[in-house]
């Protein structure tokens, strides 16, 4: 069929290596790229962009952040929102204080607090493991909760306790604030993301990241073959969180608009986990398919009634979403505890082999 | 240097003087924090039940403690008297747990322990959404008085003021104390309770002398549904039922690190350790802070806790080998 490999000799160890090995992978990335660049913003409603896309990259990045600290390091962590929320509001204190630098920067450099504060509670993962840590990550998510609402500093002081966002331009265009359209949120976001993703699959791949898995499968081996789980831990805890801070700062910034702490509650954490459990550990692809399903799927949900001609109330639909995703969660984790990823890789090694049932590849 | 012997004062003198010039109030803070300390130690107890049988670290107690309240309160609603309530309740509770054994726990033998949790998170989500679509979310107040409890009141004078104790608070601290007595006849006197331990101690080693995993599986879920239904009625009764209790109920993990995951007095230790402790801090040290800091005491002394001893008060030391 068309997903075929026959005929693609690799001469180099270079080749042999690359990121994608396959040529029709490479194709289908390109493809992919192009749609979300060209064909999404210019097909898509406005709709469809700022309550189905923006949310979905935003959530897809955090769960690429979750997934670099839970299905590579294997360190398990309930505290995803609160560093998302350490994100998004050193973001908005950086934009208080640097009113005319480009926000995209300020995005940026707003994990890099995130990055610290994950590192402080990550210092823990050192002798405590497993569930232990889990529960320790509470720590951080109800503690950093209590400094959202508490600290009055970090919303400067505002009556009202969130945090709203300043407009800003880029090159004459307003990318942030009630004048930024749909569309520019949009493609910001997606080239962020894009490239954070491309960034952490290279990390992933390289010296770091393997030491990062070593970690994961038996921490004491790999400390005994020269893993020092201190660098690794911490390196994974402030990656993680540097990829969730940024996700939390464009969550706020170019998608939500303004936020108070509950955007950053446990719930959140959860809900993030649980894109990271469906789209499966330890795969960037399946960040965004876990995201896409869990975010799509209560959209979903709630158009099916209507569909029939049924009328449903809001809260009754969302109760049952929320029957369905703990069903999904179980049932992924009883019939392919890896997830959505694992299915669609043997969706692809059926491809590859196909007609046969099998082939010694 | 002012600052500093001003700021060491205010955190280490003043609030210790505090407690000492009004001991009445001092009493009552702990009290309060007794009570809250039992509840936890109540949710923590069904954890443990739990763990120890199956090696399930089940995050769906929390969410089990609201869901038996829940369809108690909902039951009694529709007219039917207390005492049917409670027994239809605890059939609620068996089925459950024979139905999470069947469709869970049963496909997740020798699977890896976040796995099983992550597992038990997804059970919670559906014992919520099944909560809410069934019962409605809104608060409901718990049945107190038809099922016997008694409410009010009374004041006891000591150091020159007085403490007040609230009736169900003192029948909560009763009937928790019976239920671990229970608990702890069950488990090393009768034959159920002996193969419980069994479990505990090795899988293996219990199947290969007859003993039905499966079995025993659904029976520790039933007991922790019964005492989550305790759980329940006494948190209930003190506040509305309602899934905020969910977020509270998290608090008992905490107290599990504080007790280690597989002993029963850790559990009841830890529990009134951190109800006391957050009462306390919050009363006496947290104006310092800015209030609320109840929402975080918990986990913060755990973590610190951890740090020292990781395997707990009472947890078994933990020993690591490639």
């Amino acid at each position: 069929m068309l997903y075929r490999e026959a005929g693609q000799f690799k001469t180099s160890y270079a080749a042999d290596q690359a990121m994608l090995p396959i040529r029709q992978d490479r194709i289908a990335l390109v493809l992919l790229l192009v749609v979300a660049f060209l064909g999404v913003p210019v097909l898509g409603s406005d709709f469809f962009l700022s309550s189905i896309m923006i949310p979905f990259l935003v959530f897809a990045l955090a769960a690429v952040g979750l997934n670099i600290l839970t299905g590579y390091a294997g360190q398990l962590s309930l505290g995803t929102g609160a560093f998302m929320g350490v994100g998004a509001y050193s973001c908005y204190k950086l934009a208080t204080y640097f009113p005319d630098t480009n926000i995209i920067v300020l995005v940026l450099a707003s994990g890099v607090f995130s990055a610290l504060i994950g590192v402080a509670f990550g210092l823990p993962s050192l002798r405590i493991k497993g569930l232990y840590l889990a529960i320790t990550t509470l720590a951080a998510q109800f503690f950093l909760e209590w400094c959202f609402i508490r600290i009055e500093w970090l919303y400067n002081y505002n009556d009202s306790g969130a945090i709203e966002v300043p407009q800003r331009m880029l090159f004459n265009i307003a990318v942030t604030g009630p004048h930024a359209t749909p569309t520019t949120r949009y493609l910001v976001i997606l080239s962020i993301v894009a490239i954070m993703t491309l960034v952490a699959a290279n990390v992933l791949r390289g010296r770091i990241g393997r030491s990062w898995m070593m970690i994961r499968d038996m921490d004491i081996a790999a400390e005994l073959m020269g893993i020092r789980p201190l660098r690794s831990k911490l390196s994974a805890f402030a990656f993680s969180s540097y990829y969730c801070g940024v996700a939390g700062a464009l969550m706020v910034f170019f998608w939500l608009g303004s936020a108070e702490v509950e955007a950053f509650d446990i719930n959140h954490s959860f809900l993030i986990l649980f894109m990271v459990i469906i789209g499966g550990m330890g795969s960037l692809t399946g960040c965004f398919m876990g995201a896409a399903f869990i975010w799509v799927l209560p959209v979903i949900i709630r158009a099916i009634p209507p569909f029939f001609g049924l009328d449903m109330l809001a809260a009754t639909t969302e109760h049952i979403s929320n029957i369905i995703i703990g069903s999904l969660i179980i049932f992924f984790l009883i019939v392919e505890p890896h997830g959505l990823a694992r299915l669609w890789q043997i969706a692809k090694e059926k491809l590859r082999t196909w007609p046969f049932p099998y082939a010694s590849s | 240097m002012e600052w500093l012997s001003a700021s060491l004062e205010a955190i280490l003198v003043s609030p210790f003087r505090d407690m000492f010039s009004m001991p009445d109030f001092l009493l009552q803070v702990v009290w309060e924090g007794f009570v809250s300390g039992i509840l936890y130690a109540l949710v923590a107890l069904g954890f443990v039940l739990i763990f120890k049988a199956s090696g399930v670290f089940n995050f769906a107690q929390g969410i089990m403690v609201v869901f038996a309240a829940l369809v108690l309160v909902s039951i009694h609603n529709m007219g039917v008297p207390a005492w049917l309530a409670l027994v239809i309740t605890i059939g609620v509770m068996g089925l459950l747990a024979i139905g999470i054994e069947r469709v869970v726990l049963r496909n997740l033998v020798n699977q890896h322990d976040a796995i099983l949790l992550m597992a038990t998170i997804g059970l919670t989500l559906v014992l919520k959404g099944a909560g809410q679509l069934f019962f409605g979310g809104e608060p409901k107040s718990m049945i107190t008085e038809e099922l016997g409890l008694p409410t009010g009141s009374s004041d006891w004078e000591v150091f020159d003021g007085i403490v007040i104790f609230q009736h169900i608070d003192v029948a909560a601290a009763g009937i928790a104390i019976i239920m671990v007595m229970a608990l702890a006849i069950f488990f090393s006197k009768t034959r159920i309770g002996r193969a419980l331990r069994a479990v505990a101690d090795d899988h293996q080693a219990a199947l290969s002398v007859g003993i039905s995993l499966h079995q025993i599986w659904a029976i520790v879920w039933f007991a922790s549904g019964i005492v989550a239904l305790v759980t329940g009625i006494m948190w209930g009764a003190r506040s509305d039922v309602s899934f905020a209790l969910e977020i509270i109920a998290l608090k008992a993990l905490a107290v599990l690190i504080l007790g280690g995951f597989t002993s029963v007095p850790g559990a009841i230790i830890g529990g009134l350790i951190v109800g006391i402790g957050e009462k306390l801090f919050e009363v006496y040290w947290g104006p310092l802070f800015g209030g609320g800091v109840e929402a975080w005491f918990a986990y913060v002394l755990a973590l610190i806790f951890l740090l020292f001893r990781p395997q707990g008060m009472f947890g078994e030391r933990i020993i690591e080998r490639v």
